[in-house]
């Protein structure tokens, strides 16, 4: 296999092409699915269903809340990135952990702790919650780039005279936009797909719509026929943004970048307090010490700490299957957007991404439309429990190796191969060495989205099996939130170790042996 | 440079050594779980046992349950010790023999905190090997109609009566003998012998005595101005949603919108689920909340009954708002002639079960020979006009109306 053609109009290789269609095909059986259920109701009733008013308003009502959180995670998660890389703000190492932790709260617990607190509601309370779980998303890629970006690349242009602010548009700008871009298609994408936050906020967008068809009337149909007009709304997203990516900047490797002086904030420093005491308060303070309210007012709520204890195991268990299995689907996706420009490429790219807009419920009911006619042998099994995961959660690692994959330009393998290196010698001693942090990220993200998963997880796990969040959702479903808080806290402890691996990994420069 | 090396090689250091730590101590303790998962049987017992343990307990702390009146609180604690202490030496109803070691699959809409203790009951008496499978009911409903024919599960108990009339409207269900059926009065199980009700939950107006004397009487009540911007409700919810298909099928399609027009021009605020209109009622954000009459005991039992202001007032007889819905049981076409479903069926239905539904839960045990909680009017007076419970499965119908008048 030649594995180290430019990045090209070229054929990619066929092996790589093969295990990169499979990986897409998982993403997709949710769309066959939901085509098959949504051709049930004829033409007639598709056309009902797509020219009813509440449909047109649900559309932009789920395109305005994800328009609106995405802008906001790009200017927080960009700007708190660059206090923590480059200011001389004291406590940024506390700050790089603490602003990633929120990835660890899932949005219903802090939907939930907001809505005890205050009367915070529709979209002002689902924009607030979604904001402050998703930032991490920029927040986290932007702080690696700002990381990976060489120093002299700005010194020089400030030694051809450009200001400050020029230079951070002109050149430190154009090195984060696709880490930017990429982190705010996963809000975007995230945004559209959740349900936990919205109908807790009482916001009334696609999701909670397709949940309602489920629930009132159990006809799968119409709630199939959003289902497709979400999928539609999601290849546009993912293609805008694969647009936006094209026009990027220059790609450079990080290669051997040398960290700049921090920036002195002067004046700015009150009000860099401020934003950072404002993100931290309503993203983790928030939440968390309500939770800890709520598990001490019922220190005795009967907690057993033998089903707590099996939680966290079983939770720990299927999220490392969930990370480790979509990791190695993403790798062939991944390392063909970063070198390959074909339409099929494009194709295989686009499709990865389906699933993590679609919500939880409808990949779930899926899977469980093919796993009990195609898939018998694992169905209600590990294995089905693990591949729902990696049809929600591919493009979170789907997107991490593709932009470490692009830090090790092509001429880093040709320069290899020349010196006698066979391909695989090549991967393990160039390639692997660069890429690992960036794979080994998106596989912590993937870990992460696996312990907070719900709706899937109840309907295809394995009979018997509990995670945290489906204990919580047990909990709660009987409004007790002294029994549900053990649950929630021990969802955020164990989410915060991958949280933390990610931050270490985000903030790593690149080894330059 | 943000960390500096010997910083980060200690960050890495102490991350890892959690993985691998909290790795190994997984390791031993998740076999241990697949142990017990497989061996239910073995399982079975030491739940039991455990089960108990709790039960003797509770009666130590009878202050925490319910406001009601000491005798029953007493009755509760008395009765939760004499099943903890008799229930190992019930005679099982069903032939042991025939059942012992035979598999029984479960959806459960109902919660597991809720249904666990009964199943360990069923296990014990029977031998039987239940594996439940708990999610929400409508949820399970759309699984099971995925999974047509090729189900593994034997028996659905369904939160709702809607979630059952779906699956019955499918052809999905097997028909239940008429000796089991019979036991439970004709209005909550199906006509066509599909599905049975096992306990009952009514529709109540849960008020805060603090400001307001008079509990409403009515859903008529409910569009006075003096409610105005004081309602809660939950429109997403299956049992309000029931309540309007009841009021639909009762009163008419016009009625009903005349209805939900006024009550929506009176303001009323939308909560998430039930529980959480009986939470902001006790903390007075509204006056009046239209929930199923146990979610206040589920508050007290929560909370403790000292902070717990809210009272329950259920519509008077006959009232539009009347409704007695229920969670009942299925069996599934394929699992017609396996005698441990029916003995599931049969012993939801038996005194064992329903006293428990009746204590537990608070429902209405649909039994007549098992008495209701003595704090619950009789049944009989809470029901709303005579509807076919299986007719509550017409909710597309229900959902377009909702959705006419800008509820959903």
């Amino acid at each position: 296999v030649n594995w180290s053609l430019p990045r090209t109009q070229h054929r990619p290789p066929r092996v790589l092409a093969v295990a990169a269609a499979t990986a897409a095909a998982f993403a997709v059986v949710p769309l066959f699915y939901i085509a098959i259920r949504a051709s049930e109701g004829g033409l007639s009733g598709i056309k009902t269903e797509l020219w009813r008013r509440q449909t047109g308003q649900l559309l932009v009502r789920s395109l305005t809340l994800a328009g609106a959180v995405t802008i906001s995670c790009a200017l927080i998660g960009t700007s708190c990135a660059w206090i923590v890389a480059r200011s001389d703000l004291p406590g940024r190492r506390f700050l790089a952990v603490a602003l990633a932790a929120p990835l660890s709260i899932p949005t219903y617990v802090a939907a939930y702790t907001w809505l005890s607190i205050s009367g915070i509601s529709g979209f002002t309370g689902s924009f607030l919650v979604l904001t402050t779980c998703c930032y991490p998303y920029v927040y986290l890629p932007v702080l690696s780039a700002f990381t990976g970006i060489d120093a002299r690349q700005e010194e020089v242009a400030r030694s051809l005279g450009a200001n400050r602010r020029a230079v951070f548009r002109r050149v430190t700008l154009p090195l984060l936009r696709s880490s930017i871009t990429s982190g705010s298609l996963l809000v975007a994408l995230y945004v559209l797909s959740d349900f936990g936050a919205v109908s807790l906020m009482r916001f009334d967008v696609f999701t909670t719509s397709i949940f309602l068809s489920y629930r009132g009337s159990f006809d799968r149909t119409p709630a199939a026929i959003l289902g497709c007009l979400l999928a539609v709304a999601t290849i546009a997203i993912v293609a805008l943004e694969a647009r936006s990516r094209r026009e990027s900047g220059p790609r450079t490797a990080r290669g051997a970048a040398r960290q700049p002086n921090p920036s002195p904030l002067g004046r700015w420093s009150m009000a860099a307090w401020g934003l950072m005491a404002l993100v931290v308060v309503t993203s983790l303070a928030v939440p968390l010490v309500t939770l800890a309210k709520w598990a001490l007012d019922s220190p005795d709520a009967g907690v057993s700490f033998v089903d707590l204890r099996n939680a966290i195991v079983d939770t720990l268990g299927v999220s490392l299957g969930g990370a480790l299995f979509t990791t190695l689907l993403a790798l062939p996706v991944g390392l063909l957007a970063a070198r390959y420009r074909t339409r099929f490429v494009r194709v295989v790219e686009s499709a990865s991404y389906l699933g993590h807009a679609l919500p939880g419920l409808v990949i779930a009911l899926a899977l469980v439309f093919f796993g009990v006619r195609v898939a018998t042998p694992i169905y209600q099994r590990l294995p089905m429990l693990i591949i729902g995961y990696a049809v929600l959660f591919l493009p979170l690692a789907v997107g991490s190796a593709r932009t470490s994959i692009a830090q090790a330009p092509v001429a880093f393998d040709e320069v290899a191969r020349s010196l006698g290196n066979r391909p695989p010698s090549v991967i393990r001693r160039v390639l692997m060495p660069i890429t690992a942090p960036g794979i080994g990220a998106g596989a912590a993200l993937v870990f992460l989205a696996c312990v907070k998963e719900l709706p899937a997880t109840l309907l295809l796990r394995p009979t018997g099996l509990e995670t945290l969040a489906s204990r919580l959702w047990t909990e709660t479903a009987v409004a007790d939130y002294g029994r549900a808080a053990p649950y929630a806290i021990a969802i955020v402890l164990v989410a915060s170790i991958p949280t933390f691996l990610l931050t270490t990994l985000s903030t790593r420069p690149v080894d330059r042996r | 440079m943000l960390f500096n090396s010997s910083a980060r090689n200690a960050l890495l250091l102490t991350v890892s050594s959690t993985v691998v730590a909290l790795l190994a101590s997984a390791v031993p303790a998740h076999a241990a779980t697949k142990t017990t998962t497989k061996a239910t049987a073995k399982a079975a017992k030491k739940t039991t046992k455990r089960t108990a343990a709790v039960k003797t307990t509770k009666p130590g702390a009878p202050t925490t349950k319910p406001t009601v009146t000491t005798a029953a609180t007493t009755t509760v604690a008395a009765a939760a010790t004499t099943t903890a202490t008799t229930a190992p030496t019930t005679a099982p109803k069903a032939d042991p023999v025939a059942l012992k070691g035979r598999k029984l699959v479960v959806y459960s809409g109902r919660a597991e905190r809720l249904l666990k203790p009964i199943i360990t009951q069923f296990e014990f008496a029977t031998g039987v090997e239940v594996s439940v499978r708990y999610a929400d009911s409508a949820e399970l409903a759309a699984t099971l109609l995925e999974e047509g024919d090729r189900t593994k599960a034997n028996v659905f108990f369904a939160q709702d009566a809607g979630a059952l009339g779906a699956l019955t409207k499918e052809k999905r269900f097997a028909k239940i003998p008429a000796a089991t059926l019979n036991r439970v009065d004709p209005k909550y199980r199906a006509d066509d012998a599909t599905w049975v009700g096992v306990s009952g939950r009514a529709r109540v107006f849960v008020y805060d005595p603090r400001q307001i004397s008079t509990p409403p009487k009515s859903i008529k009540d409910l569009i006075d101005p003096k409610y105005r911007g004081k309602v809660g409700y939950v429109p997403t919810n299956a049992s309000f949603q029931s309540f309007v298909t009841a009021l639909r099928v009762s009163a008419g399609e016009d009625a009903a919108k005349e209805w939900l027009t006024a009550f929506k021009n009176n303001r009323p605020v939308v909560y998430p689920s039930n529980g959480a209109v009986v939470v902001a009622a006790n903390k007075g954000e509204i006056a009046v909340g239209l929930v199923n009459h146990y979610y206040l005991y589920e508050r007290i039992a929560a909370d403790g009954a000292s902070n717990v202001y809210v009272r329950n007032e259920y519509p008077e007889k006959g009232d539009l708002g009347g409704l007695v819905n229920v969670a009942g049981v299925g069996i599934l076409k394929d699992s017609a002639a396996d005698p441990a479903s029916l003995a599931f069926v049969e012993f939801m239905l038996g005194k064992e079960a329903q006293t428990y539904f009746a204590e537990k839960t608070f429902e209405y045990p649909l039994v007549p020979s098992v008495a209701r909680h003595p704090s619950l009017p009789p049944i009989q007076t809470v029901e709303g006009p005579a509807i076919d419970l299986s007719k509550l499965d017409s909710l597309k119908q229900t959902l377009d109306l909702l959705r006419s008048v800008g509820m959903l």
